[in-house]
């Protein structure tokens, strides 16, 4: 059995955070993550990541992941228990996680759950054929494994992660068919990561919808077509593309499993990807021992993700008594709201006030 | 169809040793720090498991542990997620055909 | 369109133009961010101090009397939406960021293109080199195309023949 201060679960940006966080103010802290190494999906970005020059930004995010692990295994507070996933948790603050061939139980006064979120699916014919593949496996596979699933791609979804995977397969020698998008405009890429796989040569496809991908026990083609107002597809409008690979960026929705087996109460908010739980601005949820941090708590991306794990880190080892982290946590949400004055960021925005206000309901 | 990716403008891939690894028998080489996903992947086998009712081929879907597209008898062990599992010398790795028995 | 696909349009860019004076003393950076990404590289990679920002979401305004065109911006820019553009008597030259394989070497002959990836004229690499970026170990190649006078508004891309 392991005892700990602060049990976070999940080494991403707002994990790795959390967890620093946590252990520089004196907890000791168990970080958790069911891959071999930390880095959760920061590993994979190749581009420069926007933000503040003196926080990183203009670092590719793999770079950033690397240091920020490095910070993580270096701090004596931080335990690291690599591959393994927690799979049981009660109410008790007892939890138990599982490897291969192993199992832990854990006690833990606080628990931060930076889980992520998974990738959402579309409906079309054959859908379920291997070939059609989540734009982050992709991502995955030719960014950590340096493995190319395919060579020929057709991406469906035109926000940031569907534009940045055309960029990053272009990087890795592959060649994209297009890009298709629902909707009659971007999807919500930042314009600029548009623009430069667009001069690459790489089509966007507005106004166009994946109808199924066919092949012999593998994509081979697929099938797309106009849509109309109601977004239903166009007869005659059908469109052939000698692809081997659909990678789907059509959303992201948080993993919040473990809320809903504590019993912390979850709310349904579109603007954060579908049921997150109800928090603070510090991250706590209707329990006061759990706190969320990351995509968990609300799709966004990762430089919120970060500072949100660094403001959870500090209020949990605040709520233990450790050291007085209240002008921390106030100057890193400041940092936060300066990052949200973005018209990007009025989506999140409104879906915080949604759920803030659901506390009652 | 797939490969591993030999020049790359900005990231620079360390291999690990190279390992065998043993799918439906057959020897497949791999290195260590792979998953049997992306060994699988790298030498061509797309085709993981098939779906339990209709008997569909399933392949990676998410490569992060979050869906069940992968599941394969690895080392014996049936439900086992291609995706997250890291690759060992002489790992026998099999396509899981139904739910899965217990070993 | 910005709206549309997020590319900008001549008139887009025109806004943000140097005159013309400027751009046949030399590089000049030039700038195509016109969202308001919370984003501040290129304040800080400039080391001339050409470069400012209200806000960190506002967009970037150069200095282009203070710009020497350095092209350390360029490098640094997580957006790749910043150019270095000079305009000679016959000809112009960009300076474009490119983090490709296959990079084109001095004395190359390739393929201009539009902002839509569209062949616009053939272009003469000149200059590739890597400049210091706010990442160390950043690896983006600025590629400099000599092309046609006609062209500089154009041309944003290339393509190996």
């Amino acid at each position: 059995m392991i005892e700990t201060d602060v049990l976070v679960i999940g080494g991403g940006p707002a994990g790795m955070n959390a967890a620093l966080a946590s252990a520089q103010s004196g907890a000791h802290v168990l970080l958790v993550d069911k891959f071999q190494h930390l880095g959760g999906q920061l590993v994979k970005q190749t581009h420069k990541f926007f933000g503040w020059a003196e926080k990183g930004a203009g670092t590719r995010g793999f770079n950033l992941a690397k240091r920020l692990s490095e910070d993580v295994m270096n701090n004596d507070n931080v335990q690291i228990l690599l591959g393994y996933e927690v799979v049981g948790a009660y109410r008790d603050g007892t939890y138990l996680a599982a490897s291969w061939s192993d199992h832990i139980t854990i006690k833990a006064k606080k628990l931060i759950v930076c889980t992520g979120a998974a990738e959402r699916m579309i409906l079309f014919e054959n859908n379920d054929m291997p070939g059609v593949m989540g734009a982050g496996a992709v991502q995955t596979l030719m960014n950590e494994y340096g493995v190319l699933p395919a060579e020929r791609f057709l991406i469906v979804g035109s926000g940031n992660v569907g534009v940045i995977l055309a960029y990053q397969l272009l990087q890795a020698g592959a060649t994209v068919d297009a890009i298709v998008d629902v909707l009659p405009k971007l999807g919500g890429a930042y314009w600029v990561h548009a623009a430069k796989v667009q001069r690459l040569g790489v089509p966007l496809l507005l106004g166009r919808t994946v109808l199924g991908v066919y092949g012999n026990s593998r994509v081979e083609s697929a099938i797309t077509a106009k849509v109309d107002e109601k977004m239903q597809p166009i007869p005659g409008t059908e469109k052939r593309h000698d692809v081997d690979a659909v990678a789907l960026a059509v959303g992201l929705m948080p993993l919040t499993d473990i809320f809903q087996m504590m019993g912390v109460k979850t709310v349904y908010v579109p603007e954060l990807g579908g049921f997150v739980p109800w928090h603070d601005e510090c991250g706590r949820t209707t329990n006061k021992d759990i706190f969320v941090a990351g995509d968990a708590g609300g799709i966004e991306e990762a430089t919120t993700a970060s500072i949100g794990g660094t403001i959870a880190g500090l209020a949990a080892a605040n709520d233990l008594g450790y050291q007085d982290n209240m002008q921390a946590v106030k100057d890193n949400l400041e940092a936060l709201s300066i990052f949200r004055t973005s018209s990007l960021s009025k989506k999140v925005l409104e879906g915080i006030e949604r759920m803030r206000g659901e506390l009652n309901a | 169809m797939g490969r591993r990716i030999t020049v790359h403008p900005v990231i620079e891939f360390q291999k690990g040793a190279q390992v065998t690894i043993f799918y439906e028998g057959k020897p497949l080489p791999a290195y260590d720090g792979d998953t049997v996903a992306s060994a699988l992947i790298a030498n061509g086998i797309d085709v993981f498991r098939q779906s339990v009712n209709l008997h569909r081929p399933r392949g990676l879907f998410c490569a992060i542990g979050n869906c069940s597209s992968c599941l394969m008898i690895i080392d014996g062990v049936p439900n086992t997620r291609a995706c997250i599992t890291s690759v060992h010398e002489g790992m026998t790795v099999e396509q899981q055909l139904n739910k899965g028995m217990m070993p | 369109m910005l709206d549309v696909d997020g590319v900008p349009t001549l008139e887009d860019i025109g806004k943000n133009m140097p005159r013309r004076e400027r751009l046949e003393q030399g590089f000049v950076a030039v700038h195509e961010c016109f969202q308001d990404i919370p984003c501040n590289p290129c304040v800080e990679a400039c080391p001339v101090g050409a470069v400012s920002m209200k806000t960190l979401t506002s967009t970037p305004v150069i200095d282009f009397d203070k710009c020497t065109g350095c092209g350390n911006c360029v490098a640094s820019c997580p957006g790749l939406a910043i150019f270095l553009l000079s305009l000679k008597a016959n000809h112009a030259q960009i300076t474009i960021p490119y983090e490709m394989p296959d990079v084109p070497q001095k004395g190359d002959k390739v393929q201009g293109l539009d902002r839509y990836g569209q062949f616009v004229c053939d272009a003469d690499v000149i200059r590739v080199v890597r400049l210091p970026s706010l990442d160390k170990s950043s690896k983006t190649t600025l590629i400099t195309l000599e092309i046609p006078a006609s062209e500089l508004m154009t041309v944003r891309s290339f393509r190996r023949r």
